[in-house]
Order: C-alpha cells, then structure tokens, then sequence
C-alpha cells in the first residue's frame, strides 16, 4: 500500500479494499514509529486528521469521492490551517493557532484529502538543511547523520520514508528541489502565480510559490490538480483556465529539445553528481530528445541577487511578528521598545534575524539604488537569459543541488556556503519559471541524486511528462531508503 | 526686515468606500474595537491584499476634480515603520508613482487676524498647487489609559482607504492654508469621496511650516501632525510661525520636527516617540502589482462627476453677474450651490442676484441661529423660489417678503397661501397709489407749501405717511415714484 | 564589503532586534561576508535596464467594494498575547 501510487491508493479506496481511516491510521502509525528519530512532522493530531478521513469513507462510499478523496496528505507548516497549530519553524509561532485556513489548505480540504499533520521546515523557510527549525532539524531517512535538505526538509524527508502519501512544500530559492533532490523524491514548483499564496506565510513574497512534493512525476501532477487555480485573494494569484497536468504524461519524447547550461556544469559540481546528471541526459537521448548546448550568462549572479531580494523583502513580511495579536511576546520587557526587540530577538532563530538585517540594511537610506534596485535589474537579465535559451529547446535541464545530502552542522556557522547549495535553483525563482526535481541516481556515499527540469512559463504538464517518461524508464524513483 | 511664511499641506481624506482598501472588512465609523478588524486587518501571517476598485475610483475622481493628471500606471510600496497601530509593521502606500499626478485648487482667501495674516484684509482669490495625491491605507488607534501603564489598540480603523493629497508649500499665511484645507474639504465632499467628517477623522492635516526672509531659499520645516479643526489649525499656524521667528530673531536654528499642537494651551511641542531618525526603507510592494489606470476607466469616473464649484463660480460671476464673493459663498457647499440653483430655475436667471442675495443674507443667517445646514433647511428650494418670484413680481414687498419667508421656516406651506392668508400682496395699482398720495397730500398741506419751498428732507415723511395709510402694501418703488411726481406739482 | 559596529548596531534598531554587543559583531562578521558574495553584482552594467519586481507583467486586479468579513474578534483575540474590553494591549505608547 505505502509504495502504491496516489492514483493507485486512490483506486484501492474507491474499490473499498482499505477506508480512509485504514490508510491514515497505518500512516499515523508509521510516523509514531519513525518521526522521533526523523524530525520530519512538527505537529500531528490524530484526532483531526481521523475525523477527516471518516469525512472521506463517506464521500467514497456515497460516491462523490475525487482523485484524492481519502489520501493522506502532509502539510507543510508554513501553510495555515484552521485549528492547527502553524508554526512556520518558529519560537515566534510555537503557540499560533491559525484561525483560518490557506488556499491551499481548503482545496486539499474540497478535494477530500486528508490532512496527516504538519511537516517541520527551516524557520520561515529560510535554509537549506532544516537546521534552522526551532523543533530540531528532520534526518535524511537515506542516511541520519544527513541533512534533508531545506526548506521543505519535514516534507522530503516523509515522503522518502512513507511517511505520508505525498506533501506541500513551497519553494523561493530551490525550497521543494532541493530537499527532493537529497532525499531522493519528486518536486515541482510550478510558474510563480500558480497556485494561491493566500495562507502561506510569506518569506518573500515575489518568489514564493507552492508545489507538490511526491515519489512520482505521476503524483505530482495530481497533486498540482488539485492545488493550482486562480484565488481572488491572491493578486498575483493567475486568471488562467483550470488545467489537466496529466495530459501529457504519455507524450513521447521524440523531437523534445534539452538544453543544458553550460554553467551548472562548471566548477563547484561535484563529480557524483555530474556523472549521475549526464547518465540521465544519456537515457533521455535514448528516448528520443536531443541536447542542445546552452549559456544562461547571468545565472551566476543569481545567488546575490536573491541573497538582495528575498531578504530585503522577509525584513518587510516579518515585521508583523511584533508580540502585539498573536504568536510570541517576551515575558520581561521595560517599554513598547524593548517588548518589540525583545520578543524578536528571543522569538526569531539566528539565520532568520541574519536575513532580516541584510534585507533591512540594503533597504536603508543610501543603499537601496546600490543593492536593491542594482538586484531588480539584473533580475531581469536572468529572466531574458532564460527567454533567449527556450527560443533553443523546450526544456532545460541539469542538476538541482551541486553535491548530494551533506552532513548535519557541516556547514557550520558559515552561511554563505549554505547560500551555494541554492545555486541551480534560485535562477528559476527570480524568473518566475516552473522547475523540478527528480531523483536521477546515487552519488558516491549512496546518496540521493537529483535532475533539475525547467521549463518555460505554464508548461508544467510537458515537464511532468517529460519526468514520467523517464521514470517509465528508470526506476530511482521508486527506490526506498533501507531499515524503513 | 519682514519674515515671509511658507506653508505647505498633506491632507488624509479617509475615502467613503464601505470596505477597506485592501480587504472586505467594513469601514463603518464607531463600531465596538476591533469587530470590524478582520484576519487583513490585523495582518495575520499568511494573507494578502486586494485592492479595492472604490478607492481607486474615488481617487481618478479627485484627480479630475482639480484637474490632474491621473497616472495611467502607480504602484504601491511599502513604508516599513513599527508601531502598535500599523499591524503589519509596514503601511502599503504609495511612493514614486501616485495615482494622481499634479493639479491645483482655486481658493478665495478671507483674511483673518493674527501674527500670520497675509496680504491686506479684502478677500482675494489664489491658485494652490498640488503635488500629487497618492492612495494609502489607514492605521489603527491607539486608547490610552485604559489600565495603567498600557496602551489598547483598536484595529478597526486600519486599513480604511485614504487619499493623502500634498500641496506645493504656495501658501504664504494661516488664513491662506485655511482657505486652502476649507477649499480641499468642500471639494471632496463636493464630489462625494469623503464625508468630511472633521471630529471622526476623516479629513485631517499635516501643516508644514517653515519662515525665512523674502527671497531667500526655504527655511528648515516644522510639521505639525493631526489637525482636525479648521480653528485650530490657525490657533497651530500661528503660535508655530512666531515661535519660529521668536527662535530665528534670538540667534537659534529650527530642526526638522514632527510636532504636535495642544489646543487647550494653543501652543504646539515636538512628538517624543518619533524621535527615531526615520529610515522608512520603501520598496514596491510584492503582494500588489502595478494599478493600471485605462482612459475608459477614467471616462466612467468623469461621467459620475457633478459641476464643480471652479465652474460653478465662473458661472454665477459671468452668467449672473454675482460678485465673486456671493459665488464662493454659494459654493461652500454643494447642498447650498444646488438650493441656488433649483431656486434659479424657479426664478430664472435674471432674478439671480436677488436668490444670491437672499440665501447668503436672510436664509444663512436663520440656519446659522438654528444650528442647521443648509442640506437640513426646513424650507425648500420650491418654496423658496415660490417666495422670490412673487418678490420679483412685485406681489410683496421686502418686509412683506420677510414674513413669508418666517412663516414658510416655522409653519411650511407656499409663499402665495401665506400672502392670501396674511394679506401682504402690495398695492401696486398705480390709481390707488395716485389716490393715496393725494389724500396725503391733501391732509398735510401746510408741508407740502414747505417741501416745495425747499425743505427736502419732508420727503421721508411723506413716503412713512403714503405706507401707513396704504397699510404698508403700496409698492415702495411706485410709491416714491408717484410722491416725487406729485410733490414737484 | 566590511560593515562598522555602528552599521550592525543601527541595522538591529531598525530591524528590532535586541542585540548584545557579542552578537552584534558575530552578526557584523557573518553579514560581512555575506556582502562579499552580494558585492559580486555591483560590477555588473545595467543602464537602460527595467527594474523587475513581478514575474509576470500583469495590472493589479480590483475587489468590488462589497463587505464580505464578519467580526472574528473573538477567534482572532483568542490567540493574542494580551487583550481586553476586545482592545490589544502593549505597553503605553508614549507620543
């Protein structure tokens, strides 16, 4: 059951060969069993997430069940959910009880699923190992010592282990590609303005976009069924017409163009992984593509730039976490000042407050046209190297993470070397375009490996096929860790 | 040597939208604290904002009422500050590009007495530059002392829509920055965008100010913050221009201030918590895209905009030959330019002055001892314009005239009942005034002798006498006329 | 790229951030560094370049002014940190 597909659970639900409450139950269980050593949920609440798949056996059994009526889904913390507790990774929001729930939420909810608990994560979403969550960092079920990956790390980590059916994340700098990558899972973010961000608590707000975390391209294009459509709360949220992104998952790949960057095989790859990423463009030149060589000639200022832009605007987004309506308030203050310096320093961890001084500093009077505006502008030349390569192909593909898990505390205190894990993701955020990951072999410890694949603006449904078809050929991605 | 005063304003009109400008949550005034504070409201992690279409519609709405031109793309920044009643610790506003861009408001200056007052007291008439006027949304309130040593805060009034409206600083004294802020508040209610609504908040003023010698570059500016009374704001002006000057003349320099006035001392001290060197640290706002303004938007918004006042001064000066006094009179508010006007229609448009005449006199005066306004007149423009024209047509005289008009104020009715009811239709038949004044005439001989010998001045004692015996009905005008006629022999 | 004691120190104000002064120069070191990496795009020509703030080029879309939100006080309040009489509470605010 646990290595079915989501379509294939769903199918045995409506076949009534397991109820709802069966499945989540032997879900809950197996998070009983392995989350005090993963790390990988934050919160779970049996009761709730019970209650909705009794919620489920009765739609399935009066036959108004959905694709995903009755499957167990995990959340990732950042999104709000009525009557969860949503903390974001956070001191700030160990005691936040949301009072409503996000888009993305409600649409899981329309559509039956249920929600198995909420998935640990960097606090904020802001890292790239889950080191930074105030509940302890989530363990790569490949190896313990090893870090998942961030920010969706609780996400990565739980579906690696079955620890749910498949999960949310959401993804500002690589946040669901590269935990998919080291944890050996498939990740999409789709075109920012896809899915609502309405009740997911922003990081940085012209970045964020959420997608669906799963062990098939297959799953993942349900997944997106389901989340993706225009919200009216939402301004940046796209008026487009509700999409199948199943349609193309048996297209051919005949004639299907890939570029390949020249610069994210250049120095700073590890050799595992580029050997792993070229087996992969070998396979898929076996099925039919051609590869076309490639420059993304900004690409290597993505890094900066993002390092300019995200946290320029989590200073701003995060400025609500005060201590005045909800979440936490230090217990000794002197005067309004100090309540509000206190309860930030003491409820923010310390990369979140690193990121809110960059952003605040390159903000400030005297430095805002130097960085900030100087970091718009060459957003824009890193969106238009982008348009210029998918004039040459139809995708474009290379790795996700420059080397496989790292160990837990071996980035130690130095963050720009975490920053460097980011540095084939963040170009695809700053554009705006749709890229995932899927897993493409094991690297030199036995480590995950993961294939990067954008594409260009709403062509989800064409990566999705394009990764199905590979994973009709291959079968990384339906390896499991060992000892689960 | 002389000091010449600069005055500057930034007037917040809360628009009358019923929704805040990024959410659905009610704007409605005095509602309980925090019931109309909604999950945008006090800026739970997670939501975002929507903007909404009339607050951008009663913004195009300014901007053409002063002539403006309305930006066909703006966009909204953030201004990042904490404080407890800016919920989200920043304020969505608008920085670069404002939805309106520049225009100008003609104000008619009444000068007022006090250490600022401008040039000569006659009123004169003055163009004041705008700047821009640009959308924001609102903050909370802050109730103090409701427990000791805490501050409540009451989110219902944050994120109501505002229109902050910046003017070149053109004014040169107190009364001119008045008539300015009077000018601006009888436009936006003119046009229906904001209620006006001093004590509630919804129309209030910033006043920069700052003096320097003529001819010099600008002075160093103080703002005084939050006037919401058009008195005060003089009483502010006027304390902070001689403290000023009483600085300057002592040796001292003026720093740039935020400052507050007290109107139970009239004096005005700096603001204590903003003390922080403000780095506001404005960035486009990525929750909203650029507001993008289409000509048939702005044609939609023209088609819903009454006469202004400008063009209606013009009128009345140039059609009615009013002086430009009565025409800003009956401009200071659109109820009372439109009482004008149906009471012309009546009348037409020759009877012009004598409607002006009446409503600025007579009818301002009677709502001014009544405590009413104009919009709450007891007597209607119908009744009052069924009144002059039988002053117009000579059917009552003046005084005739005012009893009409102080019957149809306390009991109602027409004008024509009244003078059937009261008999006050003047005599106006030229044989029974010719028979009038004979028989004055004839019983007052002995000063007839002595008006025709040369004693002019009889003349009033014939006319007091020729209205008695008429009752007080002849046509005065008549009456004179035959007199004159008569006594010349 | 090296920031000043001061500059870390006037950031935290900013920011409000409580920071003792080990951490202000920890934090001046690390943010030091992190200017480094960013100082790589100030070399970078970018006269006559739109700044970009949106991934997409779309026009703000407008809500009907139509009131839609019920009072939540009581659910909203019920997870804050001080209320009372349906007022937030925080330490006198001095003007």
């Amino acid at each position: 059951m646990l290595n079915l597909s989501l379509q294939q659970q769903g199918d045995a639900l409506r076949a009534k060969k397991i109820s709802s409450v069966e499945l989540t139950r032997l879900y809950l269980d197996r998070i009983a069993t392995h989350n005090p050593v993963l790390n990988a949920y934050v919160t779970v609440e049996a009761n709730k997430s019970l209650a909705q798949a009794r919620a489920a056996d009765a739609m399935l059994a009066n036959g108004s069940a959905q694709a995903l009526t009755g499957i167990p889904i995990a959340q990732k913390d950042i999104f709000c959910a009525h009557g969860w507790r949503t903390t974001c990774g956070s001191k700030m929001l160990d005691n936040f009880i949301a009072p409503y729930d996000a888009h993305v939420i409600s649409q899981f909810n329309a559509a039956g699923a249920v929600n198995l608990g909420k998935t640990n994560m960097d606090e904020f979403a802001m890292g790239s190992s889950n080191e930074t969550s105030y509940f302890g960092p989530v363990r790569n079920p490949w190896d313990i010592k090893a870090v998942p990956g961030g920010s969706s790390g609780g996400a990565a980590s739980a579906v690696a282990a079955r620890l749910c059916a498949a999960a949310t994340g959401t993804d500002t700098g690589g946040s669901i590609r590269q935990p998919a990558a080291l944890c050996g899972i498939t990740g999409i973010k789709p075109t920012y303005g896809t899915v609502s961000r309405y009740g997911m608590i922003a990081f940085a707000s012209s970045l964020d976009q959420a997608g669906p975390m799963a062990r098939s391209a297959e799953d993942c294009a349900l997944m997106l069924n389901v989340m993706t459509g225009h919200d009216p709360r939402d301004s940046t949220s796209l008026v487009r017409d509700k999409e199948d992104y199943m349609r193309e998952l048996n297209k051919p790949l005949a004639g299907l163009r890939i570029g390949l960057p020249r610069e994210f095989f250049a120095e700073g790859l590890s050799q595992d992984v580029a050997a792993c990423v070229q087996a992969a463009v070998a396979e898929y030149q076996k099925l039919g593509a051609t590869v076309v060589d490639i420059s993304l000639p900004n690409a290597k200022l993505a890094v900066p730039v993002y390092y300019v832009l995200a946290p320029a605007e989590a200073s701003s987004n995060l400025s609500r976490f005060d201590g005045v309506r909800y979440g936490y308030r230090a217990p000794d203050y002197t005067d309004l000042t100090d309540m509000y310096e206190k309860t930030r320093a003491q409820g923010f961890g310390a990369e979140v407050k690193r990121r809110i001084m960059i952003g605040t500093y390159v903000l400030s009077h005297g430095y805002y046209d130097a960085y900030y505006l100087q970091a718009q502008k060459i957003r824009r030349l890193i969106a238009q190297d982008f348009v210029e390569a998918f004039k040459q192909c139809d995708v474009i593909m290379g790795p996700t993470s420059p080397s496989t898990a790292f160990n837990l505390g071996e980035k130690g205190d130095d963050p720009v070397q975490m920053y460097l894990s980011d540095i084939y993701t963040i170009a695809v955020n700053l554009a705006g375009l749709p890229g995932m990951s899927i897993p493409c072999g094991t690297g030199a410890n036995a480590l995950p490996v993961g294939l990067q694949i954008i594409g260009d603006y709403f062509k989800e449904a064409q990566m999705l096929g394009v990764a199905h078809q590979y994973q009709l050929a291959t079968d990384w991605h339906s390896r499991a860790p060992q000892g689960l | 040597m002389k000091w010449e005063i600069v005055i500057g304003l930034e007037v917040h009109t809360q628009l009358s939208t019923h929704t805040k400008i990024f959410s659905g949550a009610s704007t409605a005034f005095g509602a309980e604290p925090n019931t109309q504070a909604d999950a945008v409201s006090i800026a739970l992690p997670g939501v975002l904002p929507v903007l909404n279409q009339g607050a951008v519609e009663r913004a195009i709405k300014f901007g053409l009422a002063v002539g403006a031109h309305i930006a066909p793309r703006s966009v909204f920044a953030r201004k990042n500050y904490f404080y407890p009643d800016l919920p989200k610790g920043y304020q969505i506003s608008q920085m670069d590009l404002p939805v309106v861009g520049q225009g100008a408001l003609t104000i008619q200056v009444e000068p007022l007495s006090g250490p600022s007052t401008g040039s000569g007291l006659k009123p004169y008439e003055k163009t004041v530059r705008i700047i821009r006027a640009h959308l924001e949304e609102d903050a909370g309130k802050s109730v103090h002392g409701a427990t000791q040593n805490l501050t409540g805060i009451d989110l219902n009034r944050a994120g109501t829509p505002l229109l902050e409206i910046v003017s070149e600083p053109d004014m040169r004294s107190a009364a001119e920055a008045v008539a300015y802020a009077k000018a601006l508040h009888t436009v936006v209610r003119w046009i229906g965008i904001c209620d006006g609504n001093m004590q509630e908040g919804s129309f209030r003023c910033d006043v920069n100010v700052s003096v320097r010698r003529p001819g010099e570059p600008l002075g160093t500016r103080r703002e005084i913050k939050n006037l919401n009374s058009f008195k005060f704001m003089q009483q502010a002006i006027d304390f902070e221009v001689q403290w000023q000057i009483d600085t300057l003349e002592s040796g001292g320099k003026i720093q740039q201030a935020t400052i507050l006035f007290n109107p139970d001392t009239g004096e005005t001290r700096s603001m204590r918590s903003k003390e922080d060197a403000h780095d506001y640290r404005y960035f486009p706002d990525p929750d909203l895209l650029p507001l993008d303004i289409t000509p048939a938007m702005i044609e939609a918004v023209r088609a819903t905009l009454p006469e202004l006042p400008q063009a209606k001064r013009e009128r009345y000066t140039h059609e009615f030959g009013l002086s430009a006094y009565d025409a800003a009179s009956l401009t200071s508010s659109r109820e009372m330019a439109e009482f004008f006007d149906a009471s012309v229609t009546m009348v037409g448009a020759a009877n012009a002055k004598l409607a002006a005449n009446w409503l600025i006199g007579e009818v301002s005066a009677q709502l001014n001892r009544d405590g009413l306004d104009i919009a709450k007149c007891p007597i209607s423009a119908a009744q009052f314009g069924g009144m002059l024209a039988r002053i117009a047509d000579g059917t009552i005289s003046n005084s005739g005239a005012k009893e009409v008009f102080r019957a149809l104020w306390s009991e109602g009715g027409t004008a024509d009942a009244i003078i059937d009811a009261k008999g006050l239709k003047q005599v106006s038949d030229s044989g029974a005034i010719e028979q009038i004044v004979a028989d004055v005439m004839a019983a007052n001989a002995d000063k007839v002798a002595e008006y025709r010998s040369g004693k002019d001045k009889l003349f009033g004692f014939f006319v007091g006498a020729a209205m008695k015996a008429s009752q007080g009905k002849a046509n005065p005008a008549q009456l004179n006329e035959v007199l004159k006629q008569k006594l010349a022999g | 790229m090296s920031l000043t004691t001061q500059d870390v120190q006037k950031i935290a104000r900013l920011a409000r951030l409580a920071m003792d002064d080990t951490e202000i120069a920890a934090a001046r070191a690390q943010l030091s560094g992190i200017f480094e990496l960013i100082a790589e795009m100030q070399a970078v020509d970018t006269s006559g370049i739109e700044p970009m703030s949106h991934a997409q080029e779309l026009s703000q879309r407008l809500r009907q002014d139509v009131v839609t939100e019920p009072n939540q006080r009581e659910a909203f309040q019920a997870i804050a940190p001080q209320v009372e009489g349906g007022l937030y509470l925080v330490p006198q605010v001095i003007e």
